[in-house]
């Protein structure tokens, strides 16, 4: 088992004959992932390698059955496409594009809320199911299938962290970023609800940065609601206040969002704190 | 992006959200014309940087005549003001802001932003105005009132309604201020604000309701839609070494300590910055070269990098993921056989195209420290540098 996707998901991908989209599609297609369809307004009809493109999002769920989208186009065309996916039916959204407007978020947010779908991102690097589907633009090699569950707002970073497991000899269950835009699709809770009721997953590694409440939110929802062992780590104790630190949501706002009080919830909900990010495969090894 | 408050009371003006009669200023003599044209005294003289606390660190000050107008004008301008937001080296004045003194009846508190768990425009709005607003949160909850608006339906009158009620406003004031909120929500809205602030907003003796200060900040990711905004960039507020990085679209904040750092993600970069700290040293930037970075952009990452002075050593962090790892090696090749490296460079790298990279690094002869993981790095570059 898994969260969310696995091998029999047909992705459909948004902005697929671009430079990035065709790149990545391909890297999807080699990692084993179904790509059943792309969508290009203007260029349905031809042919990404061996993927049919059409013009609408539409078009292609009726066409190939794709009950997946990952989304690749840019920023100013971002919240169109999550929202043409959405209203097609697409029950997993993941949208890559970073530099949405955020105002163009909230409106997608709420858009969804009467839609039955899930969006990942964005500004993320998407969702992986180690040797079943690749959904995203993480190195698929470094990824190994087992049984911890990653959920993080980062990419590189979520990539150390997967690769020190791996090293380690602890494969994944699932691994996913949700992206680090201050308002986005899925949240920590959802994923970690996801995780809890998944049977393959046994122990969950939580990667959090500063800016916003989203960490203390989940982890006084671990505490509540989750038994399986948590590991948290938090990026950002050494930002100034103010600043933001290349992602959007990552921004110290007068007291709110220090990693100090991230550090403290997580430790007062029976998190295991890592606080030296090279040490983290060796400390889930300790806990799992 | 953030603007001054006089590019702010400005763009008020244009939606009808009314500030006091004041003009900008960039000279002593420019100051007193304009607070000569003001009629009457007392004038109000206001350093402009973008940082709050302005007050406090003696940036904003009451003259009563014109001589006193000039004496502060001359005192304020060109003064490094330190307050609490602009670190112990303060920032320079460069521009005044002139304006008509105000008969203040009371002090009121209110800003918009979007709150990230719900995805709505909070208004926030408070009684308790010219105080921090985070104390008052701390201090006194109840004293503030939260409106949440959905960004679908807009503001509605109830809302509106119930943020001036909430205020104690009433009859002529308590219009003009449901006809302000509504208009300061629709210029948050029209112009991709990520935060619009008045604290104070004040009740003069007329029973008239004006906005005394204004500060606004910008979706970054939005400028692309508002050209118009972008001319009120000040890069005089702006760190010179970061308006360089980000010309080539470097995500770059400088920082204090002395050990330089390239990473590629932000996470990444913050979790760097913290394990040099970690070490025993500390971080001189943060800098993420983004996901996707091309060679040129590496080199100017780290060209920028050895600009700074206080730099001693530079890590460099790369996990390869969409960034490959041989055409970040080529960047720094190509940087240092421009500008030369003669201070210590540790280098870790990982992921896509390592063993390319590597032979790259290799083959150039570069004087480079490698590391084999992150604990390596962090002990390598600490010893370097202490």
């Amino acid at each position: 088992m898994s969260i969310f996707v696995n091998k029999e998901t047909r992705l459909l991908v948004q902005g697929i004959t671009g430079n990035e989209g065709s790149f990545h599609t391909r890297q999807c297609i080699e990692y084993g992932t179904r790509v059943v369809a792309g969508v290009t307004p203007g260029k349905g009809g031809q042919k990404m390698d061996d993927v049919p493109v059409f013009n609408t999002v539409g078009q292609a769920v009726s066409e190939t059955g794709a009950d997946a989208s990952l989304i690749f186009v840019p920023p100013p065309f971002g919240a169109d496409a999550i929202m043409e996916a959405a209203d097609a039916g697409v029950g997993l959204i993941v949208a890559i594009t970073e530099g949405i407007p955020i105002m163009d978020m909230v409106k997608v947010k709420n858009f969804l809320a009467a839609k039955s779908c899930r969006l990942i991102g964005p500004n993320c690097p998407g969702i992986i199911t180690p040797d079943e589907c690749k959904i995203g633009i993480m190195p698929g090699k470094i990824h190994k299938k087992g049984h911890i569950g990653v959920v993080s707002r980062s990419g590189t970073l979520t990539y150390e962290v997967v690769d020190q497991l791996t090293r380690e000899e602890m494969g994944q269950s699932t691994c996913i970023g949700i992206g680090g835009d201050p308002v986005n699709g899925t949240n920590f809770i959802d994923v970690l609800k996801a995780f809890e009721a998944d049977e393959d997953t046994h122990g969950i590694v939580m990667v959090g940065e500063i800016g916003g409440n989203a960490e203390e939110d989940a982890a006084e929802f671990i505490r509540a609601n989750v038994s399986k062992p948590v590991v948290g780590f938090i990026a950002g104790l050494t930002a100034p206040p103010g600043r933001r630190m290349g992602h959007a949501g990552a921004i110290i706002s007068g007291s709110s969002g220090t990693g100090e009080a991230k550090i403290q919830s997580f430790k007062e909900n029976g998190i295991h704190v890592c606080e030296n990010l090279g040490r983290i495969g060796q400390i889930c090894k300790e806990v799992f | 992006m953030k603007i001054h408050e006089f590019q702010a009371k400005e763009l008020f003006r244009k939606y009808n959200i009314p500030v006091p009669e004041g003009n900008a200023a960039f000279s002593v003599e420019e100051a007193i014309t304009h607070a000569e044209s003001l009629g009457n005294y007392p004038v109000v003289v206001k350093a402009q940087i973008h940082a709050g606390g302005r007050g406090k660190g003696g940036g904003v000050k009451l003259a009563a005549s014109k001589e006193e107008a000039q004496t502060l004008a001359r005192e304020i301008l060109g003064m490094t003001l330190v307050t609490h937001q602009t670190g112990p080296d303060g920032r320079v004045v460069k521009k005044l802001l002139i304006e008509a003194g105000q008969d203040i009846a009371k002090e009121l508190y209110l800003s918009l932003l979007v709150d990230r768990a719900t995805a709505k425009v909070v208004i926030m709005a408070s009684q308790a105005g010219g105080m921090d607003i985070e104390q008052v949160a701390e201090d006194t909850p109840e004293k503030i009132i939260k409106v949440f608006v959905d960004p679908l339906m807009g503001i509605q009158g109830y809302q509106v309604r119930e943020v001036g009620f909430g205020l104690g406003l009433t009859g002529g004031a308590f219009k003009q201020f449901s006809k302000l909120l509504a208009n300061l929500y629709r210029f948050f809205v029209e112009n991709d604000c990520s935060l619009v602030e008045i604290n104070p907003l004040i009740l003069t003796g007329d029973d008239s309701v004006l906005a005394l200060d204004a500060k606004v900040d910008f979706d970054a990711n939005a400028l692309y839609r508002h050209k118009d905004l972008l001319e009120l960039r000040d890069l005089d507020e702006e760190d010179p070494l970061e308006v360089e990085a980000s010309k080539y679209d470097l995500n770059y904040i400088n920082l204090d300590g002395n050990v330089g750092n390239i990473v590629n993600g932000a996470g990444l970069a913050m979790a760097t910055m913290d394990i040099i700290k970690n070490a025993g040293a500390t971080p001189a930037n943060f800098m993420d070269v983004g996901g996707g970075a091309s060679s040129e952009q590496v080199e100017n990452a780290f060209r920028i990098i050895l600009a700074d002075e206080k730099v001693k050593a530079v890590l460099i962090n790369i996990f390869g993921g969409i960034l490959r790892c041989d055409i970040f090696a080529q960047g720094v090749v190509d940087a240092a056989r421009k500008t030369g490296i003669n201070i210590p460079v540790v280098i870790r790298m990982e992921g896509t195209n390592v063993e390319e990279g590597k032979q790259i690094l290799s083959d150039a002869g570069l004087n480079l420290i490698s590391a084999t993981d992150l604990n390596d790095a962090a002990q390598k570059i600490a010893a370097a540098v202490n």
